[in-house]
């Protein structure tokens, strides 16, 4: 049985990513970083038990020196000693992220907020921006991470 | 004695009734693999999402939300599951079996009983019942998706916070394997703590009420709630449209298999008959023959 200091020592904090359409990711990490509803938050193994609602944004995840990135949208994060699990709506790797296409989402949902209209379709498209917006950011990153390395 | 006119109509119509079970256990098989697709992965969020609810159901207390108190009323609703479309096999019989045996059961201990319906099948067999049909979504596996979960999981949380009734139980067939459905009866509300995570509720003894929330725990609970009840009717109708469409498989495929033994059988006593006939007819020539030297 895992106990909280157990966890402290092998270092290692499991991240599961699951949305109603699949489970996207399960492995052990060293550390996870959320975006929480309330602001970002950071998870290191042995963190205390924490239950989160997210909003639209980035989530990352560290394993060794490497640092992955995800699109989130919405959804729930449950934190225990041992565990980190994220119950996202949509959730979309980096790698998985067409770059090209999430640009044309933006430049798409910018003029359509231009253009203005009744309340609901500008909320609307406000939402649909900051989404594209959201996985242009989590595409480059991995653009600029692989570039470094 | 049947004739051979009376015997050849035979064995062309149960062959074209063979042809009809053919057909439908392709379209099955090939439905089948969809809704086993879509249900085996909505199982895991589903999952996790309930594993969340019941660590939080440990830590919250009962009256923090109305989904979870427990109300002390007798007023049960079942919510009973059926297929829309017959010729599945046993699939609808057992599920509206167990729902008249729950429902007596608990009127007999004094409890006030309704059902919700979902599925034609459902549907047809309660309206000529004496039980209170409270609600009835008829028809919604011709193209099943999330917002038709949304549709029954709000409503029945409204009637519940209403107090249209006090608890809520399920029975639906769960899709165990091509060859296995298991009818069981689940009860949804109010939401509690399930005991099929002894694992994770062991780790998290001693820590009771060390829960942090964020927002508060009273806003978050409001999310997550309605949210795991959609997502459980949502699971619980993927489970039940693999099962029909397995059930209707394995139904179909007998049917087919039948239907071939039966044209075997025919086809014999058939061609037996028509030789008969000829002996016959020969010993009649044969015999004229004679009679006429």
């Amino acid at each position: 049985m895992a106990t909280s200091t157990d966890a402290a020592q092998t270092g290692k904090i499991l991240l599961e990513v699951v949305t109603p359409d699949k489970l996207i990711f399960s492995e052990q990490v060293d550390q996870v970083s959320a975006p929480g509803s309330e602001g970002d938050f950071g998870v290191l193994p042995g963190h205390s038990h924490f239950l989160s609602t997210l909003r639209i944004g980035e989530l990352n995840y560290r394993i060794g020196e490497k640092t992955q990135f995800m699109s989130i949208l919405w959804g729930f994060a449950e934190v225990t000693p041992t565990k980190v699990t994220i119950l996202a709506e949509i959730a979309e790797k980096a790698e998985d992220i067409d770059v090209d296409r999430a640009r044309e989402a933006v430049t798409k949902a910018e003029k359509h907020l231009e253009r203005g209209g009744i309340p609901s379709e500008v909320e609307e498209a406000k939402v649909s921006l900051e989404k594209a917006r959201l996985r242009q950011k989590v595409a480059e990153r991995l653009h600029n991470t692989q570039g470094h390395s | 004695m049947a004739s051979l006119q009376d015997l050849r109509r035979k064995i062309t119509s149960v062959k074209n009734t063979q042809k009809i079970t053919k057909a439908m256990k392709m379209v099955a098989a090939a439905k089948l693999k969809r809704a086993q697709d879509r249900i085996m992965s909505a199982r895991p969020y589903a999952h996790k999402l309930r594993g969340v609810v019941a660590n939080l159901g440990e830590h919250a207390s009962r009256t923090s939300h109305p989904l979870l108190h427990k109300r002390d009323g007798s007023k049960t609703e079942l919510l009973v599951i059926t297929s829309d479309r017959g010729l599945c096999g046993g699939f609808n019989t057992n599920i509206l079996r167990r729902s008249v045996e729950f429902l007596n059961e608990h009127s007999i201990k004094g409890e006030q009983v309704s059902v919700s319906v979902v599925g034609r099948k459902s549907v047809d067999f309660f309206k000529r019942r004496t039980w209170t049909i409270r609600q009835e979504w008829p028809g919604v596996f011709d193209r099943l998706t999330y917002e038709h979960a949304l549709d029954i999981g709000q409503d029945i949380i409204q009637q519940y916070n209403q107090g249209s009734f006090d608890q809520l139980y399920v029975v639906y067939n769960e899709f165990k394997s091509v060859m296995q459905q298991r009818v069981v009866v689940e009860k949804f509300l109010p939401i509690e703590s399930l005991e099929e995570e002894p694992l994770e509720l062991q780790a998290t003894e001693g820590l009771k009420g060390s829960y942090l929330y964020e927002p508060d725990e009273h806003e978050l609970l409001e999310t997550l709630l309605p949210k795991h009840f959609e997502v459980q009717t949502f699971r619980v109708l993927l489970e039940s449209a693999a099962a029909e469409q397995a059930s209707r498989m394995t139904a179909m495929d007998g049917a087919t298999r039948n239907a071939g033994e039966l044209i075997k059988k025919v086809t014999l006593f058939y061609n037996k008959t028509r030789q008969a006939a000829i002996t016959t007819e020969l010993m009649d020539i044969v015999g004229g023959a004679e009679a006429l030297k």
